[in-house]
C-alpha cells in the first residue's frame, strides 16, 4: 500500500469512527489506542524494520509522562515544551546507552533494555521528594482546551484527548512512512535480515541500529507524555517492565512489519481487556489464551494474516 | 564479621531461588533456543499446588511430588499446545506465546486455587542454625542443596548421557539433529517436561521461606532471566553462578550500600559485565550464519 | 481490504463494549482485584459484591433495587481512569467506590470532580480528602494517624529511638514518609531507615543492618502483602529483642498464620474492630456492625475479612446511607447527603462528615492491637 493512501485510511478513520460511539467512554478507549499506537510505531521500527528486541521502552515512556508531570511542577515548564524536552531527553539517553547495549544480541540484548526499563522505573519509586513514589503525581492541564474556550469553542475532555491524540498519531505514522521509505529504512530492513550480509554491502550496522534506538524512544517517550498530559496523573507504573512488555505484544500481535499492524495491534490489545471485563474472573486466562492462539496461527502478526487471506479470498 | 556471613547467608538463599529458575530456562534454552518467559509460572505451580495437597491433609512429601508432578505435565502440555503448532515462528513470536503461556497459567491458577498468600512448614524445623554469630534457617539449606543437585545432575545429563547431547544437538541443528536419528519431539517434551519439574521443584523448595501465591511468577522470572543472562544462557554452569551471584549482590548492597537500590545496583552490574562480556560470563561465542 | 475489516472489527468491538442501563440505582466500583495491590482490592472487591446482594434481598433502598457494576483496574491508575469513565459515560452509575491504592484513586478523583460524581476511595493517603475536594471522600484511617498511634503506644512504653523497614510498594513508601514527618512531634528519632521490594524473600541484610545501629529501642515495618509476614520471620530468626510494630496493612488473621504464631508473639499494630470482633464488650457501638460484616464474610468466602475489607464495607454503608438520605439517586444530593453524615457507624470506626472534613473519623477509631497466644488481643 502507498504511503499516502496508508495515511488517508488512518485519517479517514479516525475522523469517521467517533460516527459509531455511543458514548464519551469510547473517547478515551480511542485516544489509549492512539497514545500506545504511537509507541508501538516506534517499536515497529525497532522490531519490525531493525530486528532488534527492547523489553524496556516502557522507561522511555517512563521519561516522557514525568517530564510532562516535572517540567511545569519544578521548573515552570509549559507543559507543551515539557513534552518536546521529554521526547529530547529520551532521544539523547537512546543515544548515550544505545552505542554499548546494541553491540548485544537478541537475548542478551532482550535482558539489557529490559536493565535499563526497570533502573528507569526504580529512579521514578525511590525519588519520593520529586516525583512522589510509588503513590505518583499530578500533571498539569496542557490548558489548550481553556484556550478554545475562550476562542468560543467548548470541547469535552474525552472529545478532546481523542482528537490530539489522533492528530498526533497521523503525524507520527506520516514520519514512520517516510523512514520506511528513505535509503536509512531500506538499511535498517538489510540489517534485519542478515546483520553480516549488510556489513559486507557497505551498511554502517552500528549506526543504523542506534538510529532506530533512538527514534523508537522519541516514539516512546511522546506516547508517555500524551497519557501524563490526558491522565493528569501517573504513577511509576507508565515506566513499568509490564508496560514495556504489553507495548512489545500489541507491536508483534499487530504484525511488526507496518504502520497499519502497529496501529491495529495497538487497537486489539487496548479494547481486548475492555470486552474481557464480561468475563470477570476468566479475564486473564482468555486474554492469555488469545495471545497464544494468535501466534501460532498468525506468527507474522494478525494483520498481514487478515490482509493475506482477503487476497487469496479475492483471487 | 557477623553482619558480613549474614549476608551472605541471605545472599546465597535468595541467589538459590534464582539460580533454580535460571537452571530451568537453560534446559529449554539449550533445545529450542526460546527463552520461556512462563517459567516462573512453573515455580509458582509447584509451591500453590504443595499448598493445596497439604492443606487438604496429604502428607508435605506426597503434596510435594504431586506439585511437581503435575507441573510437569503443565510444561509438557506447553510445549505440545502451543510451542510444537509454532513451529518455525520468528522467535519474538515465540516469546510473545510464552508470555501469553505465563498469563493463561496465572489467570487459571487465581480460578482453581485462590487470590491469597500461603505457606506450609518448613522439612525440618523452623529453629534457626547459628554459625559465628550469623543464622540461617533449616529451609535455606534445603534450597541451596536443591540448587546445587539440579547443577550437578543437569551437568552430568548434558555432558556424560546420549540424551543430554540429543537435546544440545537439536539445539544447534534441529534438522542435522533428525538426520542423524535424534527425534526431535521428544527432546522438546522432555526438555519442557524437565524444565517444568525443576521449577516446580524450586516451588516446593522456596515456599517456606517466601510464601507463594498465584501472582509470584513474573518476578521471579525476570530475576532467574536476569541471572541466566549474567551467566550466559544456555550453560548449566552459567545459570547456577549467575543466580547466586545475582542474590549474594542484591544481599550485600542491601547490607552495605542502601536497600533501596539494591536491585538497581544488581541490574547495573549485569550491565556492566555484558558491555565487557556480550555473551555473560560463561556464554560461548557464536558465529553467525549468512 | 484492511480498511473494511479493520471498521468490521472495531465496530464489532465496540457493540461488545456496550450494555444498557436496568436498574434504578446504579453504583459504580473499580478496585484492584487483581495485580500487585490485589491483597486491597480482592476483599474490597468480595465485600462490595456481597452487600449489594444482602441489600437487594433486604429490600433495596427504598424498595429501590441497586446495581453494582464492578471492575478490576489491577492497580494500574490508567485503566482505573479508563474505567471511571466508562461507569460514568457509558454504565451511566450515580456514584462511584473505589480506587484500592493512592495512584488508582487520585486518577478517579480528578475526573469524578470535573463529571460531579460522589465518589469514596479506599485508599489511605491524606492527599485524598486534604485539601477538601467537593465530590471525594474516602474511609480508610490516613497513613498519618496509624503513624500517630504508633507513635503513642511507642511513647507510653519509654521508646525513643526506632529503627524502620519499609516496603517499596504505595503503601509502605508512603506511610514510611509520613511517620518520618510526624515522628518529630513525639519526640522520635527514626535512627534507621531501610526499605525492601514487594517480591524480596529474604530481609535479613536490612534488619541486621537495624540491629547493628546503636540505641534501637523498637522496630516498624510500614507494608502489606507477604513482605511484613517475612520481615517478621526473618526477626525472629535473627533472635531480635527490641519490640516490633506493623502497620494496619496487614492487620488481619493471615498475617500471624503467615509469619507464624511463635515469630507474630508480641507484635503490636494499630487495627480495627473488625479484628477483635468477639473480645469487643457488648455495650461497644461498633459491636453489632462488626459480628455482623464478620460472619456474614466467613459465611460466604469461608475466610476471615481484612481491614480493607472493611473499608469497602463502610464506604457502601456511607453511600447507601447518603442515598436514603437524600431520597434521591441525583449525584449532588448523594454529596451533599454524604458530606451531612453524622454517626454513621462502620467497622473502621464512627464517621462525621463535615464541608472541611471528608474522611470524618479521629484517631479513636484506631485500637491498639497486640498478638498474644496466636491471636489478636486489645492491649487498651
Amino acid at each position: 500500500m502507498s504511503k499516502w493512501l496508508q495515511l488517508a485510511i488512518l485519517a479517514a478513520l479516525i475522523a469517521a469512527l467517533p460516527l459509531l460511539f455511543p458514548s464519551g467512554y469510547y473517547y478515551r478507549i480511542g485516544a489509549l489506542v492512539f497514545v500506545n499506537a504511537l509507541a508501538v510505531i516506534g517499536l515497529a521500527i525497532l522490531i519490525g524494520q531493525a530486528g532488534q528486541i527492547s523489553l524496556g521502552h516502557a522507561g522511555f515512556a517512563g521519561i516522557g509522562a514525568y517530564s510532562c508531570a516535572l517540567g511545569p511542577e519544578w521548573l515552570g515548564l509549559h507543559p507543551a515544551l515539557s513534552l518536546l524536552a521529554g521526547a529530547a531527553l529520551s532521544g539523547v539517553t537512546a543515544l548515550l546507552i544505545g552505542r554499548p547495549i546494541l553491540r548485544l544480541r537478541g537475548y542478551y540484548l532482550a535482558v539489557a533494555t529490559l536493565g535499563f526499563g526497570i533502573l528507569v522505573a526504580m529512579v521514578i519509586q525511590n525519588e519520593r521528594a520529586l516525583t512522589g513514589g510509588p503513590d505518583g503525581m499530578a500533571v498539569a492541564e496542557l490548558g489548550l482546551r481553556d484556550l478554545l474556550r475562550d476562542l468560543g469553542w467548548r470541547i469535552g475532555g474525552g472529545e478532546f484527548w481523542y482528537a490530539v491524540s489522533g492528530i498526533v498519531l497521523i503525524l507520527g505514522a506520516w514520519i514512520a512512512l517516510n523512514i520506511f521509505d528513505s535509503p536509512t529504512g531500506r538499511a535498517m530492513r538489510a540489517l534485519h535480515g542478515s546483520e553480516v550480509a549488510a556489513r559486507t554491502v557497505g551498511i554502517d550496522v552500528a549506526s543504523y541500529k542506534l538510529k532506530a534506538f533512538v527514534i523508537s524512544a522519541v516514539y516512546a517517550s511522546v506516547s508517555g507524555s500524551l497519557l501524563a498530559l490526558q491522565n493528569r496523573y501517573i504513577t511509576p507504573d507508565v515506566a513499568g517492565f509490564l508496560h514495556s512488555i504489553e507495548l512489545v505484544t500489541m507491536t508483534v500481535l499487530g504484525g511488526a512489519g507496518s504502520i497499519m499492524g502497529a496501529v491495529f495491534g495497538a487497537a486489539i490489545l487496548t479494547i481486548l481487556p475492555q470486552v474481557l471485563t464480561a468475563l470477570a474472573d476468566y479475564e486473564q486466562l482468555v486474554l492469555g489464551a488469545i495471545m497464544i492462539v494468535v501466534m501460532i496461527f498468525m506468527p507474522q502478526g494478525l494483520l498481514p494474516y487478515i490482509s493475506r487471506r482477503l487476497r487469496r479470498t479475492g483471487k | 564479621m557477623d553482619a558480613l556471613l549474614q549476608f551472605v547467608f541471605s545472599g546465597l538463599t535468595v541467589g538459590a531461588v534464582y539460580a533454580l529458575v535460571a537452571l530451568g530456562f537453560t534446559i529449554i534454552y539449550n533445545a529450542s533456543d526460546v527463552v520461556n518467559f512462563a517459567q516462573g509460572e512453573f515455580v509458582m505451580l509447584g509451591g500453590m499446588i504443595t499448598w493445596f495437597g497439604h492443606d487438604a491433609g496429604l502428607p508435605l512429601m506426597l503434596a510435594a511430588a504431586l506439585a511437581i508432578a503435575v507441573t510437569t505435565a503443565v510444561g509438557v502440555a506447553l510445549n505440545k499446545f502451543a510451542i510444537e503448532p509454532a513451529r518455525g515462528a520468528p522467535v519474538v513470536s515465540l516469546i510473545i506465546i510464552t508470555i501469553g503461556a505465563s498469563i493463561l497459567i496465572r489467570g487459571a491458577t487465581q480460578l482453581i486455587f485462590d487470590k491469597q498468600i500461603h505457606r506450609y512448614p518448613a522439612f525440618t524445623g523452623e529453629n534457626p542454625i547459628e554459625v559465628m554469630g550469623a543464622t540461617i534457617l533449616p529451609q535455606s539449606l534445603w534450597v541451596i542443596g536443591g540448587a546445587v543437585a539440579v547443577f550437578v545432575a543437569l551437568w552430568l545429563f548434558f555432558s556424560r548421557t546420549l540424551m543430554g547431547k540429543a537435546v544440545l544437538a537439536t539445539a544447534n541443528n534441529r534438522l542435522a539433529a533428525q538426520l542423524v536419528g535424534i527425534n526431535t519431539n521428544w527432546v522438546m517434551t522432555l526438555s519442557f517436561g524437565l524444565s517444568a519439574a525443576i521449577g516446580a521443584l524450586a516451588g516446593v523448595l522456596v515456599t517456606p521461606i517466601t510464601l507463594i501465591s498465584y501472582d509470584v511468577g513474573v518476578a521471579l522470572a525476570l530475576k532467574g532471566f536476569a541471572g541466566a543472562m549474567l551467566g550466559g544462557m544456555g550453560n548449566p554452569k552459567g545459570a547456577l553462578v549467575g543466580g547466586l551471584a545475582l542474590g549474594l549482590l542484591e544481599a550485600l548492597t542491601a547490607g552495605y550500600l542502601s536497600s533501596q537500590y539494591k536491585d538497581a545496583v544488581a541490574f547495573i552490574v549485569i550491565l556492566a559485565v555484558l558491555f565487557v562480556m556480550p555473551q555473560g560470563l560463561f556464554g560461548k561465542t557464536s558465529a553467525d550464519r549468512v | 481490504m484492511t480498511f473494511r475489516t479493520t471498521t468490521a472489527l472495531l465496530t464489532l468491538a465496540a457493540i461488545g463494549l456496550g450494555n444498557a442501563a436496568t436498574a434504578e440505582i446504579r453504583l459504580g466500583a473499580s478496585v484492584s482485584a487483581t495485580g500487585p495491590a490485589a491483597f486491597l482490592g480482592d476483599p474490597e472487591a468480595k465485600t462490595l459484591e456481597m452487600l449489594v446482594e444482602q441489600l437487594n434481598e433486604e429490600g433495596g433502598i427504598d424498595g429501590e433495587q441497586v446495581e453494582l457494576v464492578l471492575y478490576d483496574d489491577g492497580g494500574d491508575p490508567n485503566k482505573a481512569r479508563t474505567f471511571a469513565t466508562r461507569l460514568i459515560e457509558d454504565d451511566e452509575v450515580t456514584a462511584i467506590i473505589g480506587g484500592s491504592t493512592t495512584g488508582t484513586t487520585m486518577s478517579i478523583a480528578s475526573l469524578a470532580e470535573d463529571e460531579g460524581i460522589p465518589f469514596i476511595s479506599l485508599a489511605g493517603a491524606i492527599e485524598i480528602v486534604d485539601p477538601v475536594k467537593e465530590y471525594v471522600f474516602k474511609t480508610p484511617h490516613t497513613d498519618r494517624m496509624a503513624c500517630e498511634k504508633i507513635f503513642a503506644d511507642m511513647t507510653d512504653r519509654g521508646i525513643t529511638t526506632i529503627g524502620m523497614i519499609s516496603g517499596t510498594d504505595g503503601f509502605g513508601a508512603s506511610m514510611q514518609a509520613q511517620c518520618k514527618d510526624v515522628a518529630g512531634e513525639y519526640d522520635i528519632e527514626v535512627a534507621a531507615d531501610e526499605t525492601y521490594g514487594p517480591g524480596d524473600a529474604d530481609m535479613t541484610p536490612q534488619l541486621t543492618r537495624i540491629r547493628n545501629t546503636d540505641g534501637i529501642q523498637a522496630i516498624l515495618n510500614p507494608g502489606f502483602g507477604q513482605g511484613p509476614a517475612i520481615v517478621t520471620r526473618n526477626y525472629s530468626q535473627l533472635g531480635i529483642e527490641t519490640p516490633l510494630y506493623q502497620s494496619h496493612g496487614v492487620a488481619s488473621d493471615a498475617f500471624i498464620e503467615l509469619a507464624g504464631p511463635d515469630a507474630a508473639e508480641g507484635v503490636r499494630l494499630p487495627g480495627t474492630a473488625l479484628l477483635i470482633a468477639d473480645l469487643l464488650d457488648e455495650g461497644d457501638p461498633q459491636k453489632e456492625v462488626v459480628t455482623a460484616y464478620n460472619t456474614a464474610y466467613q459465611e460466604r468466602y469461608g475466610q476471615s475479612p481484612s481491614t480493607f475489607g472493611g473499608y469497602a464495607h463502610d464506604a457502601f454503608q456511607l453511600m447507601t446511607n447518603a442515598i436514603r438520605e437524600a431520597g434521591s439517586a441525583e449525584p449532588d444530593a448523594i454529596r451533599d447527603a454524604l458530606e451531612a453524615t453524622e454517626g454513621l457507624v462502620g467497622t473502621t470506626g464512627t464517621y462525621s462528615m463535615s464541608a472541611e472534613d471528608h474522611l470524618g473519623l479521629d484517631l479513636s477509631a484506631f485500637r491498639m492491637l497486640e498478638v498474644a497466644d496466636g491471636t489478636w488481643r486489645s492491649i487498651e
